[in-house]
């Protein structure tokens, strides 16, 4: 079988903020009732969180949850274990109405990492990112200029943002773009 | 600029997040129906100058359809509330009327 690699093989830009293609990440959609307790169980089991409230992200060691919408997850695990994972999670759920698919290989992952990383968002998505509206666990699904987007904050001034892998090298120039050395205003 | 608050997600965003979904709680007529009824399903739509009923969708947040009461003179929104209603909720109708106490009511 031939090596799977990301969107950018893990290109990376070094202006005022860097910008990081994350590589091979393993994502997993999971779409169902939310309020569900099967459904809380399967995912405690594969990645050992519960489910976050609305817009908001867990995050531990063995991965991540992300809010998606009021019936959808995006669950942050393991490039490798991705396959088995949504084999565990179509078990644990059977009899439920439900849907797990592996889409790690259909999204590309960029991290946003300095200070101005806010403003570098700031710049293409219509969203209130300053320190008291956007903290460390908040998500948000939005726009980069013309591109669909979820991004959420790891720590203070580190952003990771997910879209489709199609227009990754687009939100990576983009991006890149957005972190040219002395191009980014101290505002946040 | 126009704001709205997705009732799905909570989010308030603005007009650029959401794509738009025409007018709200129409009656739908299908094949079967009177000619006249399916014409004015498909292209006769109420367009007053002032309060409307629209669809819209969160289409680069959560993906979701909702519905909204806005001013289309004003951009004024009286409300948003959830897409899986055929008619305006009570409180968004009383809303719309703390605002135009000469509307003259959903119908």
């Amino acid at each position: 079988m031939s090596n799977a690699i990301s969107i950018l093989n893990g290109a990376t830009f070094d202006g005022a903020v860097k910008i990081t293609e994350a590589g091979l990440r393993g994502m997993i959609t999971l779409r169902g009732d939310l309020s569900s307790v099967q459904l809380k169980s399967a995912v405690s089991a594969v990645v050992g969180l519960g489910i976050p409230t609305q817009r908001k992200i867990n995050r531990g060691p063995k991965g991540g949850v992300a809010w998606m919408s009021p019936d959808e997850l995006l669950l942050l695990v393991d490039y490798d274990n991705a396959d088995a994972i949504v084999a565990e999670i179509t078990t644990a759920m059977a009899g439920e109405h439900h849907m797990a698919v592996n889409v790690s290989d259909a999204r590309a992952v960029f991290l946003i990492e300095g200070q101005g990383a806010r403003e570098v968002l700031a710049k293409g998505a219509p969203v209130d990112l300053s320190t008291d509206a956007f903290r460390v666990g908040d998500l948000r699904r939005s726009r980069i200029g013309q591109l669909a987007a979820a991004f959420w904050m790891t720590e203070d001034d580190h952003f990771e943002l997910v879209c489709f892998r199609s227009v990754g090298a687009f939100m990576f120039d983009w991006l890149s773009n957005a972190a040219r050395e002395g191009s980014v205003p101290k505002y946040f | 600029m126009l704001m709205l608050k997705c009732p799905n997600c909570g989010v308030t965003a603005e007009e650029t997040e959401f794509a738009p979904g025409g007018e709200a709680h129409l009656t739908r007529f299908a094949s079967g129906s009177e000619d006249q009824a399916f014409s004015d399903y498909l292209f006769a739509r109420k367009n007053p100058r002032g309060v409307h009923f629209e669809r819209w969708r969160h289409a680069f947040g959560c993906g979701k359809w909702f519905h909204a009461a806005r001013c289309t003179a004003t951009l004024e929104v009286f409300g948003t509330y959830t897409g899986q209603t055929s008619t305006p909720p009570d409180d968004i109708t009383a809303a719309v009327k703390a605002k135009r106490p000469e509307w003259e009511g959903f119908k």
